[in-house]
C-alpha cells in the first residue's frame, strides 16, 4: 500500500518552468514518477520533457486529472501556490520550497483546517455533487525533500539506489538524514514502504503524529523509523501518540545533542528555546512511550532487526 | 533577526504602546543632551542583542545628567556575553508598582500565534515557564479573527488585573498583536510591562524578533540590521546563505543538510572529539558555495575538517569540484576527511580520489560512510583508534 503516494499518483509540479522546477522534474522522471502536468503562470502552453505546462492548477487538473502537487516556487510565492493547490481540491501537496514566512504558514494551516472539514462552497447551478466524506488536504513541508514510496512513486529528489521497496516506514524532519537512514536500511535488506520528509520550520504542515497515524493504518508498513532533531514539540507529541495508539514498533533517532541553546542549527526549527526542545527531553519522552531509541545511526538497523 | 530594544520601542510606540520618554545615544554628548532634556533620574541601557544585560552591568540608574554621562562612558564598548554595546538607550526612570509579562509568540505545540502573559514580569519568561508554569497563561490566536478583546479580558483576569486596569491593558495587548502581524515577527514582548503608582501601564523593555524568512517583504527592517552584533564570519556566512555556528572545538564540520550536520557533530562528540563549528551549505549547493562553506569550516579548525555530504538535488561531481577549488592552496592548513554520497557519487568520488592520491593521507582522506569518516578523524588526531558504535 504505502501512504500518500503510490502507483496512482499523478503529479503536478507547481513551478515547473524555473530552474528548480526543471531539476526536480528531470530527477523525478528519471525515478519513474508519473508527472502529468506543470504549472507556472505565464508559461501555459509550453512543454518540458514531454510534460505540458499550464497557467493555473485548475486548468492542469482539468486537462490531466492530476491528484498531487510538488510545490517548488520561490518562498515569496509559496503561500499563493499552496493555497491555489488546496483550493483546487488536491488531496496532497508536497512543498519542497524552504524559507516560507512563518505567518504565511499560519494562514496556510488555517485554510487547510477549513478545507479539510468543510464541503466545498458550490454555486446553485452546480449543486448535485455530493460529498460523502471530508476532503483530505495534506500538506507535507515546507522544506520537504519529498515523499518516496519505492517501486511506486517518488515525489521529490531521490538519489539513485538509496531506496528500495519494503515494509519499514520512515519519517524525518531532516532530508539528508532521511537519505542516510534509507540508504542504511536498503543496504541491510530492510526495504521501505514510504519515506517522508516532513520538512522544517517553526510551523510545518503534517507533523509526526499525522504521519504515524497513517503508518499505523497502512497494511504494508510493519515498523516505523522516526528521525527527530532539537526544537519544537513534534517528537514529544509523537511520543504521546506512540503510547496511546501505535501498535507497530517505532525506532527513533534524535540528533542535536551537542547543539547550543538559542542558535538555530541549519534548520529554522532546530532551535532549543530556553529549556524547551533539547534532544535529551525528546529521547526521554520517546523512551517512556515505548519507542526504541537508537543511540547511534548503526543501532537503527539493529533495533529494527530485533523486530 | 533580532531588533535592538530602542528599535522595538520605537515601532511599538507607533502602535500606541506607552513607553518611557527617552532617546538612543551613540555618543556621550547625546547621552548628556537626552539626560538633561529628561531631567531627574534616568535609566541607561546598553543596546546589545543578548539577554542578561542587568547582571553584566548593562542597565544602570543615574540620578542626574553628570552621573548619566559617567555611566554611559563605562557602557559604550562594554562587552555583554560577547556582544559589544555601541549604543545606549537613555530613558526616564519610572516608578514601578507591579511588573507583568506580556508577549505574542508562535506556540509550536499548536502551530499558532499565541498571546502569553504572567503576573511575574521582569524576568526571562523561559525561567517562569520552567519553574512556575502555572503562573504563565497562554491563549491561542486564530489568524482569521486576530486577537479579540474577550481573549484579552480573559488573560487580564488570569493574571489578576483589576477591571479598572483593563482599559489600559487591552489596547497594549491588541497593539502588540498588530505589530506582530504587520512586522512578520516571531516574538513581540513587553517585559516588564509595568503598572506605575498612578495606575498607568508602561512597557519598560520591549523586544521584537523578526522572521528571517519574511525579511524580503520588509526592506526597511533589513536596513535596521545592526551588523556590529555579528562576528565577521557570521555576517559572511549569512550573506552566502550558509548556516554557521561556532562551537569552539578543533575539528571543523561541513555538511549539506542540517540533520546530517548535527548527526556528524553528535558522533564526533560521542568519540570525545569537540567540533570547531557547524557548517550547513543546504541543498542545491554548487561548487562555489561548497568552496565557500569549506572556508568557513576551516575557520577555527586546528586539527581537521570532516565533510559529510549526501547529494540529492546537488551533484557529487559539483561538490567535489568545490572541494578541489578550495584546495587550490598547495598545502592545506589541516587534513580533510571527506565522505561523499548520493547523486553522481561515482563521478564525484573519482575527482576526490585523484585529489587524495595527489595530497596523500596526511592531507586528504576519503571515507565510505560516516562511521568510516569518524575513524579517519580518530586516526588523524590520536593515532590508531577504532570507530565502533556510530
Amino acid at each position: 500500500m504505502s501512504i500518500l503516494v503510490n502507483q496512482d499518483t499523478r503529479l503536478l509540479v507547481h513551478g515547473m518552468a524555473s530552474r528548480e522546477g526543471a531539476v526536480y522534474t528531470e530527477r523525478m522522471l528519471a525515478s519513474g514518477t508519473h508527472i502529468v502536468a506543470g504549472v507556472t503562470a505565464g508559461e501555459g502552453g509550453t512543454w518540458l520533457a514531454g510534460v505540458p505546462i499550464f497557467d493555473t492548477v485548475r486548468e492542469a487538473i482539468r486537462a490531466t486529472d492530476a491528484n498531487a502537487a510538488l510545490v517548488c516556487v520561490p518562498p515569496s510565492e509559496a503561500m499563493d501556490a499552496i493555497l491555489e493547490a488546496a483550493d483546487a481540491e488536491l488531496p496532497l501537496i508536497v512543498c519542497a520550497t524552504a524559507g516560507i514566512p512563518v505567518q504565511d504558514m499560519v494562514q496556510i494551516r488555517s485554510y487547510l483546517r477549513y478545507v479539510a472539514g468543510a464541503a466545498i462552497p458550490t454555486p446553485l447551478a452546480e449543486q448535485g455533487r455530493a460529498y460523502e466524506q471530508p476532503r483530505q488536504a495534506v500538506l507535507i513541508g515546507p522544506a520537504s525533500p519529498g515523499v518516496f514510496s519505492p517501486g511506486k512513486s517518488m515525489v521529490g529528489a531521490a538519489p539513485e539506489g538509496i531506496f528500495t521497496p519494503g515494509s519499514v516506514g520512515v519519517l524525518s524532519r531532516s532530508g539528508s538524514l532521511a537519505y542516510e537512514v534509507a540508504g542504511m536500511l536498503t543496504q541491510a535488506g530492510l526495504g521501505q514502504s514510504t519515506v517522508i520528509g516532513i520538512g522544517d520550520g517553526l510551523i510545518v504542515g503534517a507533523g509526526f503524529v499525522d504521519i504515524l497515524a497513517m503508518f499505523e493504518d497502512d497494511p504494508l508498513t510493519e515498523q516505523v523509523v522516526l528521525i527527530g532533531e532539537i526544537g519544537g514539540y513534534g517528537e514529544e507529541m509523537a511520543a504521546g501518540f506512540v503510547a496511546d495508539r501505535m501498535t507497530k514498533p517505532v525506532v527513533a533517532f534524535v540528533v542535536g545533542h551537542t547543539a547550543p541553546a538559542g542558535r538555530p542549527m541549519g534548520h529554522q526549527g532546530a532551535l532549543i528555546e530556553g529549556y524547551a526542545g533539547t534532544a535529551q527531553a525528546k529521547i526521554e519522552a520517546l523512551e517512556r512511550a515505548g519507542a526504541r531509541v537508537a543511540r547511534t545511526l548503526d543501532e537503527i538497523v539493529q533495533l529494527l532487526e530485533r523486530g | 533577526m533580532r531588533l535592538h530594544e530602542y528599535q522595538a520601542k520605537r515601532i511599538l510606540s507607533q502602535y500606541g504602546v506607552p513607553v518611557p520618554r527617552g532617546e538612543v545615544a551613540s555618543s556621550m554628548d547625546q547621552v548628556r543632551q537626552t539626560a538633561e532634556r529628561l531631567g531627574g533620574r534616568t535609566v541607561l541601557k546598553a543596546q546589545v542583542l543578548t539577554g542578561g544585560r542587568g547582571r553584566a552591568g548593562g542597565i544602570r540608574l543615574a540620578n542626574n545628567s553628570d552621573q548619566a554621562t559617567e555611566l554611559a562612558r563605562q557602557m559604550f564598548g562594554m562587552d555583554v556575553r560577547g556582544y559589544m554595546a555601541s549604543k545606549v538607550l537613555v530613558d526616564e526612570a519610572i516608578e514601578v508598582e507591579q511588573e507583568i509579562y506580556l508577549g505574542i509568540t508562535i506556540d509550536r505545540s499548536i502551530s499558532q500565534p499565541t498571546v502569553v502573559a504572567s503576573a511575574q514580569g521582569g524576568v526571562e519568561i523561559a525561567e517562569v515557564v520552567h519553574e512556575t508554569p502555572e503562573r504563565v497563561y497562554r491563549i491561542p490566536i486564530d489568524p482569521l479573527l486576530g486577537l479579540r478583546v474577550y481573549q484579552v479580558r480573559e488573560l487580564a483576569e488570569n493574571i489578576g488585573l483589576s477591571r479598572e486596569q483593563l482599559p489600559r491593558f487591552s489596547p497594549i495587548a491588541l497593539s502588540l498583536y498588530r505589530a506582530f502581524v504587520e512586522y512578520d515577527a516571531v516574538l513581540v514582548e513587553a517585559n516588564p510591562l509595568v503598572v506605575t503608582p498612578d495606575g498607568d501601564m508602561v512597557s519598560l523593555n520591549t523586544r521584537m524578533v523578526i522572521d528571517d524568512n519574511a525579511l524580503f517583504r520588509h526592506r526597511d527592517l533589513i536596513d535596521m540590521r545592526d551588523e556590529s552584533q555579528e562576528t565577521p564570519i557570521e555576517r559572511l556566512a549569512r550573506r552566502h546563505g550558509i548556516s554557521y555556528v561556532r562551537l569552539g572545538g578543533r575539528v571543523g564540520c561541513l555538511s549539506n543538510g542540517a540533520g546530517l550536520a548535527m548527526a556528524t557533530i553528535d558522533v564526533l562528540r560521542a568519540h570525545g572529539i569537540k567540533p570547531a563549528n557547524f557548517v550547513d551549505i543546504h541543498k542545491e549547493a554548487d561548487a562555489e558555495k561548497m568552496a565557500q562553506g569549506l572556508q568557513f569550516a576551516l575557520n577555527g579548525a586546528s586539527q581537521a575538517v570532516v565533510i559529510n555530504v549526501f547529494c540529492s538535488l546537488s551533484r557529487c561531481q559539483e561538490i567535489a569540484r568545490g572541494i578541489l577549488l578550495a584546495c587550490q592552496k598547495p598545502d592545506l592548513s589541516v587534513p580533510l576527511v571527506i565522505r561523499l554520497e548520493g547523486t553522481d557519487a561515482q563521478a564525484g568520488r573519482a575527482l576526490l580520489e585523484s585529489l587524495a592520491a595527489e595530497r596523500g593521507p596526511a592531507q586528504v582522506r576519503i571515507a565510505r560512510s560516516l562511521r568510516d569518516a569518524v575513524r579517519h578523524i580518530g586516526d588523524l588526531l590520536h593515532g590508531a583508534r577504532s570507530g565502533e558504535g556510530l
